[in-house]
């Protein structure tokens, strides 16, 4: 009877394992079986190319939101990558610890407020912000929505970079200090490139988290479906493509958005592969 | 410092670095304070009966609907996520064996699950539960996407608790002549309930500030949902809509403050759990 328990139980524990493989299986034939059919009807060179998205005359052209979603997480990473990296080598090495104390915790709220909160910031501060100083334009903008993604990847880069930081040994610091360097050349010369491995890990965790960012881009990026010509123009990612136009849309329109999220999750397959290259590089 | 060094103290790149350093650790530092500060002023003010009516009406636009389905949402993801993340976790910590192919696939599939955006995760549900399997927009079809979306979160975390458990508690069991299931549920297990607990938390909080996979999922009625299978906004959804709606934004600042709040308490609860397990 034991002995049975023991097998039934393991076979329970085997079965709840399946299901995350299950869960994965499933997304995948899901978005594949509802988008590919679409892409075939339009025609993929005309789906990934096509300049014009006009759903009311049946044109399904997702180029400009692929580059949107590119332009966006660029601008992403311009403004969060410097500030994170560099706010991380602080909190690892130069910071005292009461302030240590205190910036800790709020790191970490920063990382569990909700995206949300952090459009609607963006929607009442920062797009007036961004419209006083460009002086044209709504303010719902490349720029706008490139700055409140830049802040929204900051916790993730901050932790990643700075428990990188903390795992180089003790020694490389020391051993620059030894030598003459100032603390800011033993951290930039010698600390840094130790770690170089993990804050790329971070950077591109960051990039994944800003690809699929959805409903803060959307209420302060503009979402015009149309190549941006310059930082102040409206903006529309893929994310927001398919949220903005799944509530109405049917037959075709309705596929083709699948698709689109068929697109960002090939996306987001290749940011996943790019990242656990990084992470083996890591181990050898 | 000796006057020989003073060639690092006029060492440009030093100076500079410094200066930017702090800079951006000040800026860093300045946008949490003013994203939170700037909401609490602006929202306090603001909270007022009607937001917490029982009823939600277009004129009070009470949140108290969406807070009770936040509520549910959130208790009966967890009711699905908690024991297969946890059973998953205790395959992968107790019994899968080294470099198993199987064990490489489950990580492979938890990795992936993590790194799918919320959006997909909002596409996926309403594809399969909603329109596959005919449930409409309900609760229960946002609380199935939340689970799957959280489970490599509570994985992960469980995973981990249960790995920081010394081998010697496991040898100690087996050694008074317990079974191997009898030592996972009454040694290893409780052992690493703090560690667990804080990966249930942290998965609570991205249910609670949850809106892209909810959307085309649970739907948007603004209403206490009466079963599983009634389309409900949580709290989140709800600050989303209000925010579009220009003759709302007070109860959009003050819906803010409440959500803040309630991100800031599980945030508080984790923190506490995490110093209890740094005791031990």
């Amino acid at each position: 009877m034991q002995k049975f328990k023991e097998t039934a139980m393991k076979f329970v524990f085997a079965a709840a394992a399946c299901i995350s493989i299950i869960f994965v299986v499933l997304i995948c034939y899901f978005l594949f079986s509802g988008g590919l059919p679409a892409i075939g009807k339009i025609g993929v060179g005309e789906f990934l190319l096509g300049k014009q998205w006009k759903p009311a005359n049946q044109l399904f052209g997702i180029f400009p939101m692929i580059i949107g979603s590119i332009y966006v997480t660029a601008g992403a990473l311009l403004v969060g990558v410097p500030l994170g990296v560099l706010t991380a080598v602080y909190l690892a090495k130069f910071c005292p610890k009461p302030l240590y104390k205190a910036l800790n915790p709020a790191i970490s709220l920063m990382a569990g407020i909700p995206s949300v909160i952090y459009g609607f910031f963006g929607l009442v501060v920062m797009v007036p912000f961004v419209r006083n100083i460009l002086g044209v334009g709504s303010g719902k903008s490349m720029l706008t929505a490139s700055l409140l993604l830049g802040i929204m990847i900051l916790p993730t880069i901050i932790r990643v970079s700075e428990s990188a930081i903390k795992a180089v040994p003790k020694s490389y610091y020391e051993g620059a200090l030894a030598l003459g360097a100032t603390p800011e050349r033993g951290m930039f010369f010698t600390v840094l490139p130790a770690a170089k491995s993990g804050v790329t890990a971070g950077v591109i965790l960051g990039l994944g988290r800003a690809v699929g960012e959805t409903m803060a881009v959307i209420m302060v990026a503009g979402n015009q479906a149309m190549l941006p010509e310059s930082l102040a123009d409206g903006v529309r990612t893929l994310t927001a493509n398919v949220v903005l136009e799944m509530g109405y849309a049917e037959g075709l329109h309705r596929e083709a958005l699948i698709a689109t999220a068929a697109v960002l999750f090939v996306f987001i397959l290749i940011i996943n592969l790019l990242l656990s290259l990084v992470k083996r590089r890591q181990k050898t | 410092m000796n006057t020989s060094l003073t060639a690092v103290k006029r060492d440009y790149f030093s100076i500079a670095m410094k200066v930017l350093i702090r800079a951006a650790s000040a800026l860093t530092s300045f946008l949490i304070l003013y994203i939170v500060g700037f909401i609490f002023l602006k929202g306090i003010p603001n909270l007022n009966v009607g937001l917490f009516q029982w009823e939600y009406t277009s004129e009070n636009v009470s949140l108290m609907p969406a807070l009770i389905n936040t509520i549910l949402m959130t208790a009966i993801s967890m009711t699905f996520a908690v024991p297969i993340g946890i059973f998953t976790a205790i395959f992968l910590a107790e019994y899968a064996k080294r470099g198993n192919k199987f064990v490489k696939f489950i990580r492979m599939a938890a990795e992936t699950l993590s790194g799918i955006p919320s959006i997909v995760y909002g596409i996926f549900g309403m594809v399969f539960f909603v329109i596959a399997l005919g449930w409409r927009y309900s609760l229960l079809a946002g609380a199935l996407t939340m689970a799957i979306m959280i489970l490599p979160l509570i994985m992960r975390t469980t995973e981990e608790a249960l790995l920081s458990v010394p081998d010697a508690y496991r040898e100690g069991s087996y050694g008074l002549g317990a079974g191997k299931l009898r030592t996972v549920f009454s040694i290893s297990l409780p052992a690493a309930v703090p560690g667990i607990l804080g990966g249930v938390i942290l998965a609570i909080g991205r249910v609670v500030g949850e809106t892209a996979a909810l959307i085309y999922t649970a739907g948007t009625l603004a209403r206490v949902a009466q079963s599983p299978m009634d389309s409900a906004r949580t709290l989140s959804v709800h600050l989303f809509r209000l925010s579009g709606e220009a003759l709302h934004i007070n109860e959009a600042y003050a819906t803010a403050v409440v959500l803040i709040l309630l991100v800031l308490v599980i945030n508080a609860l984790s923190a506490l759990i995490a110093r209890k397990i740094s005791r031990f």
